[in-house]
């Protein structure tokens, strides 16, 4: 199995080339208006703390559906996410929107645990109404060279998700390494089942940057030629403005093309974004900034 | 790999809203004269001809047509300010001037790169990040050796040629002017030179920087025309070195010309270069690579990467990457700063490419093109893509000078070394492997000039550039530049 996830190269020198081009688009107008909603659309609103209690996750609920009430057509967030024992608290506050509940778990963020935590931790997410599961790789095993054991504890994982709740599997790029590594661990990721493969927890620097993204998103380009069935992709941590976005969404649009521009497909993990994204719209729409502290802060 | 998956769609859903550069900032003349003694004076020729944008067709300037009396003044000129000053003024005062115009490109880089830009076609990506930058560090690393060139040739006191005629081509003026100027008078000569007929404007813009900079009348002249300004230049007596960038026809006529007299020459000619791709290669960085290779400023490139060679085993996955990303490529007005291709330079260029891609189709090749829409004024030519090519036919074999790719396959090493030897040509070439091994070894082999690994179009002042067999002798770029420029004992 190791050959057989370790087939496609990657020159570190040619994908930085390559974002130094992603980045010189130039969006103006209605393109990033219409990106800038877009990143709305595509957001897991998150919040991943020790101290996250019931009130903050409510808050950040109602935050998910109510973006900025001046500009009332705006798209809501995708979903909120959250730890495993916040999930009923957001799955109730959110029941009557189509904003889904993401819960991390397989022992977020180390994913130091045994096999049986892991899988109790994701059927609890599940049974409390998460639709979504952010799940994150066992990297010692990884790095031990240890691959299989990483691709079954996936694939189990994905066994309790079943169909209907979609698996996102967080590689921990920052811990990774080489962008060889960051390549192999996703196509273990894809191969094993995963809807979604993550950069990040957020708890590790470097988190989400645009050439790992690149790397993944070459990976399920490469898994879509070989097999026709489409993976998800999910930048999270350090996205935190909207200017960054917009060049995550251009190297979506040039990498894989319009059918991963959707919320299905692309998701940018982040708890910040989103105001400054409205910062952006509502200078688009009314022609001058506004302070932050006409944003919410939730 | 199966063929039943739907292609990516790049097209729709999110296009990027034009986003064009200004022009208003730009001082430009309804007409230009020639630059001969530090001044611009009028052609004794009386003779003008029309530059024009080929993105759109309308004319930017009227510009001076050099005869032959023109020629001679323009000559007896450098010739008087070498005997005079220059080849005897202190080596590291000469330098001072060339930073003095190196940092005065910088200054105006954004006006070159949008006159660049308009009067050429090229993308403003392009001339802004790439041609307008390059032609500054010429000028830096060529003013820093002025002053150091008898530690370059230690026991060989290197002298200066005395005049030289510098001829340049049309697809990266500005830059090969400076490839050409900066040299030369870090070494002490004086010069008249000649930009190409589509795009005299950004090497008259740098004589205008060249008189603001107070260079000693003389030094520099910069005399425009058509390919008989050209010719008057090569056959004209008192000067001593030609140094000509262009066709192989037309430097094998130039050779026939200066052969028996004592001009020294070099040659930087046509290319036709293999680029490489083993099984083993970061794929998808290859893609980008071959992208770069041969869509780079519409592939009027002397070293593009015109015939790209792609292991068997890989076939198949890599054209269907490479189709892929050409899908994402933005043909477009040159000025909008999201264009990635842009006009073809002339509508005599645009007629030489349409008639390879017939002759390519007629060979029986397979054609694949960028879909995009095709602006309806000026002169455009989508990227295009040959599969089912064989090493005979005339679209691998000649030098097409336009946005268009010619595949082959292969089977072992040896194979590939002898088909991307099988030219006339030896300009450059591009290998892509993970395996370090295979890219010495490979380098050792491939008789071209430049031999890029896992990247391609990669150019700095510091590296020699030129060519082997027939595309051509001498080189620039480095130290080896200023060689061309200094008689040795």
């Amino acid at each position: 199995m190791i050959k057989e996830f370790n087939n496609i190269k990657v020159d570190k020198v040619g994908i930085e080339d390559r974002i130094n081009r992603i980045t010189k688009r130039s969006l103006k107008r209605e393109s990033k208006l219409k990106g800038l909603e877009m990143i709305l659309s595509m957001i897991d609103l998150t919040t991943l703390e020790g101290m996250d209690t019931v009130k903050k996750v409510e808050q950040l609920c109602y935050k998910a559906t109510h973006l900025h009430n001046q500009f009332p057509n705006l798209p809501s967030v995708a979903a909120v996410c959250v730890y495993p024992n916040m999930v009923r608290i957001a799955s109730n506050s959110l029941k009557e929107s189509d904003v889904l509940v993401a819960s991390v778990a397989t022992a977020f963020p180390s994913g130091n645990a045994t096999l049986q935590i892991k899988i109790n931790d994701t059927k609890e997410a599940i049974e409390n109404g998460a639709n979504e599961v952010d799940m994150v790789i066992s990297r010692g095993k990884f790095h031990s060279g240890e691959y299989n054991y990483v691709f079954d504890e996936i694939a189990a994982i994905k066994d309790v998700c079943g169909e209907n709740s979609r698996l996102k599997v967080i590689l921990e790029t920052g811990e990774l390494g080489d962008y060889d590594h960051i390549r192999m661990a996703s196509e273990i990721a894809i191969n094993a089942g995963a809807d979604f493969i993550k950069t990040s927890t957020g708890k590790i620097s470097p988190a989400a940057t645009l050439p790992i993204t690149l790397v993944m998103l070459e990976a399920i380009k490469d898994h879509y030629y070989s097999t026709g069935k489409m993976v998800g992709m999910k930048p999270a941590g350090g996205i935190s403005n909207a200017k960054l976005a917009l060049q995550y969404l251009i190297l979506v649009k040039e990498t894989l093309g319009n059918l991963w521009l959707d919320k299905h497909w692309f998701r940018f993990g982040a708890s910040s974004l989103a105001n400054d994204v409205l910062m952006q719209i509502a200078k688009q729409k009314t022609g001058f900034y506004q302070s932050n502290n006409y944003f919410s802060k939730d | 790999m199966s063929s039943t998956i739907q292609p990516l769609e790049f097209n729709g859903n999110w296009e990027l809203s034009p986003s064009l550069e200004s022009t208003d900032h730009l001082s430009l003349k309804n007409q230009y004269g020639l630059f001969i003694n530090g001044n611009f004076v009028k052609p004794l020729s009386k003779k003008f001809f029309p530059t024009i944008n080929p993105s759109n067709e309308s004319t930017i300037a009227m510009i001076a047509e050099a005869e032959e009396k023109d020629v001679n003044l323009a000559v007896k000129s450098a010739r008087v300010a070498y005997d005079g000053h220059w080849s005897k003024m202190p080596n590291k005062e000469r330098a001072k001037y060339i930073y003095r115009i190196a940092r005065m490109i910088q200054e105006k880089s954004k006006e070159l790169s949008v006159i660049e830009t308009l009067d050429g076609g090229k993308p403003i990506r392009e001339s802004r990040d790439i041609d307008i930058p390059l032609a500054a560090a010429h000028f830096f690393y060529y003013a820093g050796w002025a002053d150091k060139l008898k530690y370059a040739f230690p026991i060989a006191n290197p002298k200066p040629v005395g005049v030289a005629g510098q001829i340049i081509p049309w697809n990266f003026p500005l830059m090969m002017a400076a490839w050409k100027i900066a040299p030369a008078l870090a070494t002490g000569n004086t010069l008249v030179l000649k930009p190409a007929e589509s795009t005299s404007l950004t090497a008259l813009k740098l004589a205008e920087i060249i008189q603001e900079a107070d260079l000693p009348p003389g030094v520099v002249n910069i005399i425009t025309g058509p390919g008989t300004t050209g010719n008057l230049m090569v056959n004209h007596r008192k000067i001593d070195k030609i140094a000509f960038t262009g066709s192989t026809a037309v430097g094998k006529s130039i050779m026939k010309n200066i052969a028996g007299s004592n001009k020294k020459s070099t040659m930087e000619l046509g290319g036709k270069a293999a680029n490489i791709v083993f099984e083993d290669a970061p794929l998808d960085q290859a893609v980008e690579g071959v992208i770069n290779g041969i869509y780079f400023n519409q592939g009027h490139v002397c070293c593009a990467g015109s015939r790209l060679f792609i292991q068997e085993s890989i076939y198949d996955l890599f054209i269907r990457k490479l189709k892929d990303r050409m899908q994402s490529l933005i043909l477009g007005n040159p000025l909008d700063k999201n264009t990635d291709i842009g006009a073809i330079n002339s509508h005599n260029q645009l007629r030489s490419i349409n008639k390879y891609i017939d002759i390519g189709k007629k060979e029986g090749a397979e054609i694949f093109q960028l879909n995009c829409e095709i602006p309806s004024k000026g002169y455009w030519c989508a990227p295009t893509l040959f599969t089912n090519v064989s090493q005979s036919h005339a679209i691998a074999r000649e030098e097409i000078f336009g946005p268009v790719l010619a595949v082959q396959t292969f089977r072992t090493t040896n194979e590939v070394i002898n088909k991307a030897n099988n030219t006339p040509y030896g300009l450059s070439a591009g290998v892509w492997t993970d395996k370090g091994s295979k890219v010495f070894n490979l380098t050792s082999k491939l008789n071209a000039g430049v031999v890029w690994a896992n990247t391609y179009n990669k150019f700095d002042p510091t590296s020699p550039f030129g060519g082997y067999k027939e595309s051509g002798h001498g080189r620039e770029g480095g130290l080896h530049g200023l060689e061309a420029y200094l008689n040795l004992s």
